[in-house]
């Protein structure tokens, strides 16, 4: 595809993801860290969260499929996914997140498991479209063109 | 995706160069606060635990302040944060404290119990410069 076209792809693309919600300033707060010394520090926190994420939704599966649910620890698990959707700007899943800790307070085994199906299906969407702004970027710069900034 | 971000160099150069612990038990936050801090030409050491921190500490500390998030399991911030100030060693350091949640109530132990000053997560630069003025 040419340049120009996958530019505007990128900039249609990045701006749908903000207006839709799927990230907020705290993704341009990584982006701005992001320079000529440091220049895949944005694939490397995303990827950090990629990991970690999909660690943690493991681990609240795994602890809500228990006899006895343990909900301080369904609630410590929902704690550090919170925490580091928010540090990348992953607004709803960091939304999913807090309507689930409500649920961890008041033991609703019910309730958290719909938000673990929620959070994991923000998760995963915002895992996708991440991976395409991030090929999109790549494809960019192979045509020779600099990503546009959008800041 | 070029900008240059640079912080305000308030982490000196060369010998001067201040040296930051960063204590994080999440590898996000970890890099982020590392990338934040180094922007702003400090020296960092991360680890990600408290009790890594005090082995760190107990080893050589040529730290020049400690940035520690509060949540961490088996030792918080603020109990790491109390050993640091009842250590004869190691109480002259500044601790700076983050945390996700904003509960006054536990802001004002933190700082009562003698931190320097105390981080709303996710920490900007902006955040970090307002320290640059109280670690010299």
């Amino acid at each position: 595809m040419e340049l120009g076209s996958l530019q505007r792809r990128y900039i249609d693309f990045t701006t749908a993801l903000f207006r839709e919600g799927f990230l907020d300033n705290q993704y341009t707060q990584l982006q701005q860290l992001q320079d000529e010394s440091n220049p895949e520090f944005v694939l490397e926190v995303v990827t950090l969260f990629f990991e970690d994420s999909e660690k943690l939704l493991d681990e609240l599966s795994r602890t809500l499929d228990q006899q006895v649910v343990d909900y301080k620890k369904v609630d410590a698990h929902v704690h550090q996914l919170k925490g580091s959707s928010a540090s990348i700007g992953a607004q709803r899943v960091k939304n999913v997140c807090m309507a689930f800790r409500n649920f961890c307070e008041e033991r609703n085994q019910e309730g958290c498991l719909r938000c673990l199906q929620q959070v994991r299906q923000e998760y995963f969407l915002v895992k996708s479209k991440l991976e395409t702004l991030f090929r999109l970027e790549k494809q960019i710069l192979a045509a020779g063109g600099s990503v546009p900034v959008l800041w | 995706m070029s900008s240059s971000r640079g912080g305000n160099g308030c982490g000196g150069e060369g010998e001067r160069q201040i040296h930051v612990l960063a204590v994080d038990d999440s590898s996000v936050d970890r890099a982020m606060i590392a990338r934040i801090l180094r922007s702003s030409k400090y020296r960092v050491t991360t680890v990600d635990s408290g009790k890594k921190a005090l082995e760190l500490l107990g080893l050589e500390p040529d730290v020049n302040m400690i940035i520690t998030d509060y949540w961490m399991p088996e030792m918080t911030g603020y109990e790491l944060l109390k050993r640091v100030k009842e250590s004869s060693e190691l109480r002259e350091i500044p601790v700076v404290i983050m945390s996700s949640e904003n509960v006054p109530n536990r802001i004002n132990r933190c700082l009562a119990e003698g931190a320097e000053d105390f981080l709303l997560k996710p920490v900007r630069p902006s955040d970090v410069s307002r320290l640059c003025s109280r670690i010299r």
